[in-house]
């Protein structure tokens, strides 16, 4: 390979920062080029609806390396530029102020954007106090509105809106959550986790409603602010503010355009090669080949985000790296640290562990003895087991998983 | 800016200037140095970015809170003297700590 061979990386997030970084760790000798269409330094994205919603993380402590890490590395930045067309033929990326840039390889981290309302379509998006959270930019904005005192209409009841119903209730805001589904975090838990979590937001003073649709806004003569969000059952919930976290949609459109397999994300296999070899992609904008579960999955979290990158970033420098590492996630909400470990789709039985009553258990999803998929709320260990539990897929005995009397460590050894 | 010594698990020594206020995590990664994966960002929840704090280190630093310490014991291959350099606060007096990394994270 020459020097003039030039990676390029697309989207400067989690997947796009570290597959940059890892390249060079692994040897590619050329030009490593990151482009991100978001100003700031790549950061961690967890934070917003957390730490740094609150204030008590800083910019400095969100970012994800530091300037001189980039330089260190040979990372050339191009932030605040945003791409705008891949000419596979040509093997050039084309901006859109139209400058363009040949590559080597191309590697896409475009990641996703929030799914948006259809309901505020009609003006409400417009609204000053309407938002969705996904970028720094969003939180700045959204920041300068959680006053002590105001109110706060919450769309969607997954996690990015449960931790900043968390967190903006500790603030002193007056926080109501609406869910159309009719329990929260349905897409994701089991019934009673997901009652688990209502109950602790009501009793922290969170107005939540479940089964309730979102189908209009009033906003103030000027058309500047939201002042109501209208329920399908005919409720108005008065507010200051609103912020709708109701899903993410993939970013695939720069994939599409340019002819790759793109399914509801960019399609990869476990190396994380899209369907151009001289294309790979990485995150939340893609759908991978999991070994471990046998079929294409499409996760939005940050271990999976970096995981693809590291298989990417080995792969495109020849030393092919396959992802077969176990789906996880984290969500801190008040004092409850959540961690789930795989995929419970096609379960036959959920075990309990602990005391829901003591915020201190699990919640295995089984298949036969098989562990599918296990939520853990403020239990460590068990955590950290159950991710071997799941990927290298140890049988268990359902009886003996639930006595708690029995470390769970000793119940894997036997 | 305080020295932070890193010693990589095949022996090779970095000597860094730590800036104060970050974690050794944090200045860790930002050097390059292999070894720590971070995957979780510092948030106490992932425990890849283990390591094992030299004496008299061990128990100069502030106490590891439940949280660590319960991830600490899942970590791979823990020692009494094992910690999250996420939770590593560098500080004027850490001048002159050492840290060693692990052979592996997971
Ligand atoms: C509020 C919030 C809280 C979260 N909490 C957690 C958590 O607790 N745990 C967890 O595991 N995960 C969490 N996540 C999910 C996690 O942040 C994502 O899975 C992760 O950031 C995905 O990284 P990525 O690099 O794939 O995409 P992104 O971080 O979305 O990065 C993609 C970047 O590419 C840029 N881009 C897109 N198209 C172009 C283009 N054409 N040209 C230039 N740039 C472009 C985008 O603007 C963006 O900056 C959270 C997400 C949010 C929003
Ligand atoms: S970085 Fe995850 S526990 Fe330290």
């Amino acid at each position: 390979m020459s020097h003039h061979e030039v990676l390029l990386v697309v989207g400067a997030g989690h997947a796009g920062a570290e597959l940059a970084i890892q390249a060079r760790e692994h040897g590619w000798p050329g030009r490593i080029v990151l482009v991100g269409d978001e100003p700031a330094l790549p950061y961690h994205r967890p934070p917003l609806s957390k730490g740094y919603l609150s204030g008590e993380a800083t910019l400095d402590s969100v970012a994800l390396k530091s300037r001189a890490t980039y330089d260190k590395a040979g990372v050339e930045l191009m932030l605040g530029r945003r791409v705008a067309s891949i000419d596979r033929h040509a093997a050039r990326v084309t901006f859109i102020d139209g400058q363009a840039l040949h590559y080597a390889t191309l590697a896409l981290a475009t990641g996703g954007r929030p799914r948006r309302l259809p309901a505020a379509a009609e003006g409400a998006e417009q609204a000053d106090n309407f938002h969705y959270l996904r970028t720094l930019a969003d939180v700045d904005r959204i920041r300068a509105r959680l006053v002590h005192g105001s109110r706060l209409a919450i769309v969607g009841g997954g996690y990015i809106g449960l931790e900043v119903a968390a967190v903006a209730t500790r603030m002193g805001l007056t926080v109501t959550v609406l869910e159309a589904a009719d329990r929260v975090l349905a897409r994701v838990t089991a019934p009673r986790v997901s009652s688990f979590y209502e109950q602790v937001h009501r009793q922290a003073g969170v107005d939540l409603r479940t089964g309730v649709q979102v189908d209009g806004f009033a906003l103030d003569t000027a058309r500047r602010l939201v002042t109501e969000v209208h329920c399908s059952d005919g409720e108005r919930v008065r507010t200051d503010v609103v912020i709708a976290g109701i899903g993410l949609v993939p970013d695939t459109d720069l994939a599409a355009a340019a002819g790759l397999d793109v399914e509801d994300g960019i399609l990869v296999d476990a190396c994380s090669r899209t369907s151009d070899p001289a294309i790979f992609a990485a995150g939340d904008c893609t759908r991978y080949e999991s070994p471990l579960y046998g079929r294409r999955i499409r996760l939005e979290s940050v271990p999976n985000a970096l995981e693809q990158a590291r298989c990417a970033a080995a792969t495109l420098c020849g030393k092919e790296r396959r992802h077969d590492g176990v789906p996880w996630f984290w969500s801190d909400q008040y004092d409850l640290k959540m961690k789930m470990v795989g995929l419970s789709q096609g379960h036959d039985r959920l075990v309990l562990r602990g005391s829901i009553e003591e915020r201190s258990f699990c919640a295995f999803y089984l298949q036969g003895s098989r562990v599918l998929a296990v939520d853990t709320v403020n239990r460590i260990p068990e955590f950290m087991l159950s991710k071997r539990l799941v990927a290298e897929r140890l049988p268990v005995d359902p009886e003996r998983l639930a006595d708690d009397s029995v470390p769970l460590k000793n119940q894997i050894a036997a | 800016m305080p020295a932070l010594t890193v010693i990589e698990f095949n022996g090779k020594e970095h000597r860094i200037d730590a800036e104060v206020g970050k974690s050794a995590m944090q200045v860790v990664i930002d050097a390059m140095v292999p070894g720590i994966m971070a995957d979780c960002g510092g948030a106490c929840s992932c425990a890849t970015c283990h390591c094992y704090v030299e004496a008299p280190w061990a128990t100069r630093l502030p106490e590891p809170v439940p949280a660590e310490r319960e991830m600490l014991e899942c970590a791979l291959d823990p020692q009494p003297n094992s910690r999250l350099s996420c939770q590593i606060r560098i500080t004027p007096h850490t001048e002159g700590l050492v840290i060693r990394l692990p052979q592996s994270q997971v």
